[in-house]
């Protein structure tokens, strides 16, 4: 076969699976769905504010150069936004082909999010810049957390168990960073309680072919026993020895940070943000372009086929899921020297199932796992600023949006997905 | 035949003196062995945990090389202290005992310590057996908290909204819970057969979808408790609260005979009606459910269904029962025991029974064992993720212990990935 054929022939295989996945009738409810909001845009934002109300964005924060901001007139806004959700709606029922349908979908969802804004902040200013750079500020933990994720299931092994990583990693990144006064030392002991406890889940699932979901999540009620526990009997009555690590600071990129908007969004982060960046590249890098990571999907896949051309299968999946502790362990220390700077109880507040959530919506790919952690991230960030704003939604619901979100995604955008083939299937010689 | 005495007459020829056949069942690895040994492990990593925290005793440990028996004696006594209290408070206190039996009052206080065990192990019991119900058709519930949240607020509203008498408004709770809990276990259940979205992270993301949705309505009215500014509902009327089985001052009530009465008719359920029949089945082998004809989605639905109703009813049994009115954050502990229970009971209702018994006492002695041992009762929770593990690890008990593999009651728990 020629290279041109391979890559003919991948292409094929790649639509047929994107045919596969993406159903016509799933087309036609986004469609609708569009047309929907697109109905809602116009009803509640452009008839709903006072003919002359006026938004003003912010588009530029220190480090980057100086834009002006940008005041929009709402109603005319909300109109034309209206317009391009209701028309990008239309656009998928008509066309009613599946390819490149999510692309119009989340166009058409960020003229409504844009109307949405506009409408929030009639009458009142909103730092968008700010708003973009605290999405990646909370989608970074997710980050981690899908990764960690990726890398286990990839190898056939269902870590499900995310949420108590992250305690446990943001419980000892606390401890040891404070203790020791060294933040570097904090991460380093955050992978560790992640790696332990990723160590625990393989060789509970592994040499004994327990039920992975189960050990799971025993393994999150035992993080958040003894961290609690650890919490009430170690660190409070020493609080300012061992729950009192500084965070890591901004680190400006020199230049980069200027750019307006990506500048401050991208470019003047902490380390966690930037490692979990380049985590990504290099778990994508390894897991599709190298030998390593075609083993390692081999064995997710198919492992007996695997073990037939020599590839030692547990000890694969041993590595990959000790891996994905480090990893897991790493975002949890995120939690605690990465921005809040003290360990509290039930601190991760589910986003290790978030996490779980965003590697499914990312169908088992980094950067796929990435656009959820970013919505997720989005709702998050836009839950405190509407708070700020005081736009007459009761911060409950607020605060339930996330979660409201992951349920539509997982349920409405993703549906059918297909894990690798071997996932949470114990595997014996025999 | 129970898996007990399956267990007790399958290694042993007929013939065989009562001792050997003893001996044979206390060293195989049968479920009431490796359950024994798992809590016996649950409290041997809590005895470490609270040598390890707790600074006397590290002193002590300190100091070893020049008092060895001082380290030993302070660490038993720690744990001790602690492990008693644990006991005194959840079954029955010693010098309580001691002080009936001498003056012949005080009895209420005797049975205080088991009075309050069965009440924390009723909405277990109930929630338990839900979670129990979705395992067995390879459906994790894993949203108790947020169907008992629904469960709870249903049997409020109806509790202080309507005015019956006894009888009529106590049946018109128990079905409100019931319902409640339903409708919250239905969400996940449609969405799962209609677009399946996995159940785990639909029922926990429904958790805290709950858990928001009851702080806002404990603001608002008409569940807001009037005159009040903290988050606190209506109290529930006498008409629906669950008589006390004992007494006014021991707190144990009818909610306990609806449990076991809900956990016996689950079991009869799953064993002997047609549609528990057809939950195993397509719990087991879904294809083989296919091909008998058996519609997998609407099991799906119906299970998660009445699992949510049953965890409903355990959100009722203690706003009903012993709270009688609703506050924020309300059901975490109990929503995620049941996970736990159900796995400890191995998804059978008599299992779950004695689970609850178990985790029941444990956070009820954990609480005064908080108050007289200052140990964080945290540590309850650490010692029942540690029985779990075991239980579901039947394999990795036998070799610590060194047991034979059991012919009979061979111990299997399972759970399906995301595929299914």
């Amino acid at each position: 076969m020629s290279a041109g054929e391979r890559a003919l022939s991948d292409a094929a295989e790649a639509a047929a699976v994107d045919a596969r996945l993406v159903s016509l009738g799933r087309v036609r409810g986004m469609g609708v769905f569009l047309v929907l909001l697109g109905v809602v845009t116009l009803m509640a934002f452009a008839l709903g504010v006072t003919g002359g109300a006026r938004a003003t964005f912010l588009l530029s924060t220190p480090p980057s150069i100086d834009l002006s901001p940008l005041v929009m007139s709402v109603r005319p806004v909300a109109i034309a936004c209206a317009l391009v959700c209701g028309g990008l709606g239309i656009v998928l029922l008509v066309r009613l082909r599946t390819q490149g349908s999510y692309l119009i979908f989340s166009a058409g969802f960020c003229a409504f999010l844009w109307a949405f804004l506009a409408w929030a902040a009639r009458g009142n200013t909103l730092n968008f810049v700010q708003m973009l750079a605290e999405t990646m500020v909370a989608a970074t933990p997710l980050v981690y957390g899908s990764l960690s994720g990726i890398l286990c299931e990839r190898s056939g092994v269902v870590n499900i168990a995310i949420e108590g990583q992250f305690l446990a990693g943001a419980f000892l990144g606390a401890m040891i960073g404070s203790a020791t006064g060294n933040l570097w030392l904090g991460v380093v002991s955050g992978a560790v309680a992640g790696a332990l406890f990723g160590a625990l889940l393989a060789f509970l699932a592994l040499r004994y072919g327990a039920d992975q979901i189960i050990v799971g999540v025993v393994i999150v009620a035992f993080c958040t026993g003894l961290t609690n526990f650890l919490t009430a009997q170690v660190l409070t009555p020493d609080q300012t020895t061992l729950n009192s690590p500084s965070t890591f600071s901004p680190f400006a990129v020199p230049l980069l940070d200027k750019i307006p908007i990506a500048g401050p969004v991208l470019f003047d982060q902490n380390v966690f943000f930037y490692g979990a960046f380049a985590l990504l590249v290099l778990v994508h890098v390894t897991l599709f372009h190298t030998r390593w990571g075609l083993r390692v999907r081999a064995v997710g896949e198919h492992p007996r086929a695997a073990q037939s051309v020599g590839i030692h299968v547990l000890s694969v999946r041993y590595r990959n899921v000790i891996l994905g502790g480090v990893v897991a362990g790493i975002g949890g220390a995120s939690f605690t020297i990465g921005s809040i700077g003290e360990f509290s109880a039930q601190m991760t507040a589910g986003l290790g199932y978030v996490a779980l959530a965003a590697m499914i919506f990312g169908r088992w790919r980094p950067f796929g796992a990435l656009g959820a952690a970013l919505l997720f991230g989005f709702a998050v960030s836009l839950q405190s600023f509407l708070a700020v704003l005081s736009v007459g939604i009761p911060s409950p619901f607020l605060s339930m949006a996330p979660y409201v979100i992951t349920i539509a995604v997982v349920s409405g955008l993703v549906g059918r997905v297909r894990p690798p083939a071997a996932d949470g299937v114990p595997y014996s010689l025999e | 035949m129970s898996a007990a005495e399956s267990a007790l007459a399958s290694p042993s020829p007929p013939g065989t003196p009562w001792w050997r056949r003893v001996l044979a069942f206390v060293t195989e690895a049968n479920v009431a062995v490796v359950t024994l040994l798992a809590v016996v492990g649950g409290l041997v990593v809590g005895a470490l945990l609270i040598i390890v925290t707790t600074p006397a005793t590290l002193h002590a440990w300190g100091a070893v090389g020049r008092a060895p028996g001082a380290a030993f004696a302070t660490s038993f006594s720690t744990v001790g202290n602690a492990y008693g209290a644990l006991f005194a408070g959840s079954v029955i206190s010693p010098s309580a005992l001691g002080h009936a039996l001498t003056t012949g009052r005080g009895w209420t206080g005797v049975f205080t310590p088991i009075s309050e065990t069965l009440v924390s192990a009723t909405p277990l019991i109930l929630a338990g057996t839900g979670v129990a119900i979705g395992f067995s058709t390879g459906v994790f519930n894993i949203g108790g908290q947020g169907q008992l949240i629904a469960g709870a607020l249903a049997a409020t509203y109806v509790g202080f909204g309507v005015s019956l008498p006894l009888v009529p408004h106590l049946v018109l709770v128990v079905l409100a819970g019931a319902a409640g809990g339903a409708l919250a276990g239905f969400i996940p259940g449609i969405l799962k057969a209609r677009t399946g979205a996995h159940e785990v992270i639909v029922t926990i993301m429904l958790n805290y979808i709950f858990l928001d949705l009851l702080a806002y309505l404990l603001t608002t009215h008409p569940l807001q408790q009037p005159g009040q500014s903290n988050s606190i509902s209506q109290t529930i009327p006498m008409t629906a609260r669950l008589p006390h089985l004992f007494g006014s001052t021991l707190r144990v009530n009818l909610g306990l005979l609806i449990a076991l009465a809900v956990a016996a008719a689950a079991s009869w359920f799953m064993r002997k009606s047609t549609l528990g029949f057809e939950f195993t089945v397509i719990g087991a082998n879904p294809s083989a459910g296919r091909t008998a004809g058996m519609d997998a989605r609407r099991a799906t639905i119906a299970v998660l269904t009445i699992s949510g109703a049953l965890v409903g009813l355990a959100g009722m049994s203690t706003v009903s029962g012993t709270d009688f009115f609703l506050s924020s954050g309300y059901g975490g502990a109990v929503g995620f025991n049941a996970i736990t229970v159900a796995l400890l009971g191995r998804n059978r209702p008599l299992g779950v029974v004695l689970g609850s018994l178990l985790f029941a006492a444990l956070s009820t002695g954990g609480r005064y064992m908080q108050a007289v041992a200052s140990i964080p009762i945290d540590l309850t929770t650490v010692i029942q993720a540690v029985i779990v593990f075991m239980v579901a690890t039947p394999a990795l008990v036998r070799e610590i212990f060194r047991l034979r593999e059991a012919g009979a009651g061979k111990i299997l728990l399972f759970t399906k990935g995301w595929g299914g």
